[in-house]
């Protein structure tokens, strides 16, 4: 393909990478790099500030395309801590598992992890969507903020703990919801959602099986009855 | 009428003055205290630090030059100030004029105009100033050439462009007034802009996560640390903050996970909200902090490659030497600023002229010299308000130039101190010009009790 660059992290190293999608990828009018052999480098890809198309074969240590802007970043392969943490846009798909801390705090864009999430998953969320194919750990959307998460397998203790205005809607079993968190009706405008993030994902179930979970607000405003329960 | 003729006979034998016996316990403040408590079933909040009584610097001096060392002249010769951060790994480290620089407090806590006067004022004295939980304003980011951009728990309005445009990157730990604890803004000071900058809602009364979200412990810091070096291509020093607790180890821990610079925040450091029971029983002493974190570096042999950056209580020229002297790389200020720019002053000024807040302070329950109401984000002088008339009372143009007069008469106190030591430059200040004037703080900064050679606690090591 025309405009295709190719690393191999065996022989190259990942500040040559970083820098090069940094610095020269732009001017080198490249739209899709292929990076081989990560073997587990931390901020891989982390920083992309342009629109590209990165490839990635195998697993990736922490902050995998950390702070993304419009880059789209796939991981064939499974992405430990704070994958596409503070996400500002584009799209990061994880086709392995992701370890915890997957999009904390991200803005903007979308991820997709196929497997699993591990815990906290979706942490401090600031309006990006996440869609999990796999089940989710503890403490996942734990002072979310905005954006929406779907979860098609189950989820471990204390979602949505502290949950300010994102949306997570969960297809699996939930161990139990965190502080402040509460079931809601799904509406047309949530099975909408829920449909257009399957979509995104390529994801193939039904969004009637969706459950909504959102803040009860019960903790936007100190309550001098509530004895600090929180 | 029995009673009274009663209270005025045992006022005539003398015993009506133990009627009137305050407990020691139960002291009027405490009594108070629990009054209070009982009423709102919620913890008193408050702003600025802690105010009960710590060793500080005052409790140390400096001996001047005599016939054992000789003086510089003090209106004439040189003494240099300048100030180099962050020179371990970071290609571009940050270059300053004095040593002085303006620590970090959220757009949110202050107005964007006091952000604005801030940046004017650091960048007129060649001096850096800091973002806060809330993330940077195009304010605070065009007035001022040296920005040092925070990366907090919360990370509010975190935004990888900023990460770009800064000058340097601070990973905040913790803060002297509240180590352990997140931030805290209540809602009257969550307007439209700063629930916007943190995509919160208006009015929410918002509690910061104490932890950051994508890393937990020093080995993970290490990676974090290294993914701003790769986002910034290795160009911009990291600092780590961490609030005064358990400092030797801690600031062992920020050097070993790889960091420019350290900042450590002591129990005096001062906060825009806080529960009054975090503020003032939780942290040690600016001082005793100081001590644990030269002695860290020093252990690492890192002096004069990490640099160290000490804040909580800094107010006066002569605090700037003896952090210095006592090993101090810069000093950081945050409460000593805002007074400079009209905090617990009877006025404000409005196009030159000053006008009283005398009543603005007596609603708030409060007045000049004991307010600490910045939570509520009524500030009667504009400096710690998001109200659309309130903050109008600070103007940009003058906050910067009081901020600037009063770094410009710390910075020549600072050097006064160091052409009386007899140093042509304020970072040749040491240990050895220093004396302590109280146990305490002798044995907090590891310095002889004045006039003497006793260290309390320290025995020299042997030959």
């Amino acid at each position: 393909m025309a405009h295709l660059k190719q690393f191999d992290l065996a022989v190259t190293t990942l500040r040559e990478v970083n820098h090069y999608l940094h610095k020269q990828m732009v001017a080198d009018g490249v739209q899709s790099v292929s990076i081989l052999n990560p073997d587990g480098a931390h901020s891989l890809a982390c920083g992309m500030n342009a629109p590209a198309d990165i490839e990635i074969d195998g697993h990736v240590g922490y902050y995998v395309a950390g702070m993304n802007k419009y880059a789209s970043v796939t991981v064939n392969g499974n992405a430990g801590p704070g994958a596409a943490e503070n996400m500002m846009s584009g799209f990061v798909r994880v086709r392995g598992f992701a370890s915890t801390s997957a999009a904390a705090s991200a803005r903007g864009g979308c991820m997709v992890i196929e497997g699993d999430a591990s815990t906290r998953c979706g942490i401090s969320l600031k309006g990006a969507d996440i869609v999990v194919g796999g089940d989710v750990g503890s403490f996942s959307g734990f002072m979310a903020q905005a954006g929406r998460m779907v979860i098609c397998g189950d989820a471990g203790d204390a979602l949505g703990d502290s949950l300010y205005e994102a949306v997570i809607y969960v297809r699996g079993k939930v161990k139990s919801l965190g502080a402040d968190a509460q079931y809601e009706t799904m509406a047309d405008a949530d099975r909408a959602s829920v449909a257009e993030l399957l979509g995104v994902a390529g994801f193939k179930h039904d969004p009637a099986e969706f459950r909504r979970i959102a803040s009860a607000r019960k903790l936007y405003h100190w309550n001098a009855d509530a004895n600090q329960e929180y | 009428m029995t009673t009274d003729s009663n209270e005025h006979s045992a006022g005539h034998h003398g015993h009506s003055h133990l009627s009137r016996e305050e407990s020691a316990t139960l002291d009027r403040r405490t009594i108070d205290y629990v009054q209070r408590a009982a009423a709102t079933g919620l913890y008193e909040i408050r702003g600025l630090g802690a105010k009960r009584v710590v060793p500080n610097f005052d409790d140390l001096v400096f001996l001047g030059a005599s016939l054992s060392r000789y003086p510089l002249e003090g209106y004439r010769e040189k003494c240099s100030t300048r100030t180099v951060l962050g020179t371990r790994f970071a290609k571009k480290p940050v270059e300053l004029a004095i040593p002085i620089t303006i620590a970090g407090m959220s757009f949110g806590a202050l107005s964007a105009n006091v952000k604005e006067a801030l940046g004017r004022a650091a960048t007129e004295m060649g001096t850096s100033t800091t973002t806060g939980d809330g993330g940077m304003t195009r304010e605070e980011r065009d007035s001022s050439r040296t920005l040092i951009y925070q990366c907090l728990p919360s990370r509010y309005g975190f935004d990888p462009d900023d990460v770009r445009s800064a000058d340097a990157i601070e990973i905040v730990i913790g803060q002297g007034a509240k180590p352990g604890g997140g931030g805290m803004l209540l809602g009257q000071k969550v307007n439209p802009r700063v629930a916007a900058m943190r995509t919160l809602p208006e009015g929410v009364d918002q509690r910061s996560a104490s932890r950051h979200p994508d890393w937990t412990g020093p080995d993970d810091l290490a990676i974090k640390i290294r993914e701003l070096r790769e986002i910034t291509d290795w160009e911009k020093p990291i600092y780590v903050k961490v609030g005064a607790t358990r400092v030797f180890n801690d600031v062992k821990l920020a050097v070993h996970s790889g960091a420019d610079v350290i900042v450590v925040d002591g129990m005096q450091g001062g906060t825009a909200a806080t529960q009054t029971c975090f503020i003032e029983h939780v942290g040690i002493p600016t001082l005793a902090a100081l001590r644990q974190a030269v002695d860290a570096i020093e252990d690492l042999n890192m002096r004069g490659k990490v640099q160290l950056i000490i804040s909580g209580g800094i107010r006066t020229g002569a605090d700037v030497a003896k952090a210095i002297a006592m090993g101090a790389d810069a000093v950081s200020i945050g409460q000593g600023v805002l007074v400079a720019l009209g905090c617990n002053s009877e006025t404000y000024v409005q196009d030159g002229q000053h006008v009283s807040a005398l009543a603005d302070y007596h609603r708030l329950g409060t007045a000049p010299g004991f307010c600490h109401h910045c939570h509520t984000g009524q500030c009667p002088v504009g400096v710690t308000t998001q109200d659309a008339l309130l903050e109008q009372r600070l103007q940009p143009l003058t906050g910067a130039r009081r901020v600037r007069n009063y770094l410009k008469t710390l910075n020549m106190e600072l050097t006064t101190i160091a052409r009386a030591c007899g140093k042509q430059d304020v970072h040749h200040l040491e240990r050895e010009d220093l004396v302590a004037l109280s146990v305490e703080a002798a044995a907090m900064a590891r310095l002889p009790l004045a006039g003497t050679s006793w260290i309390p606690g320290y025995s020299a090591p042997t030959m």
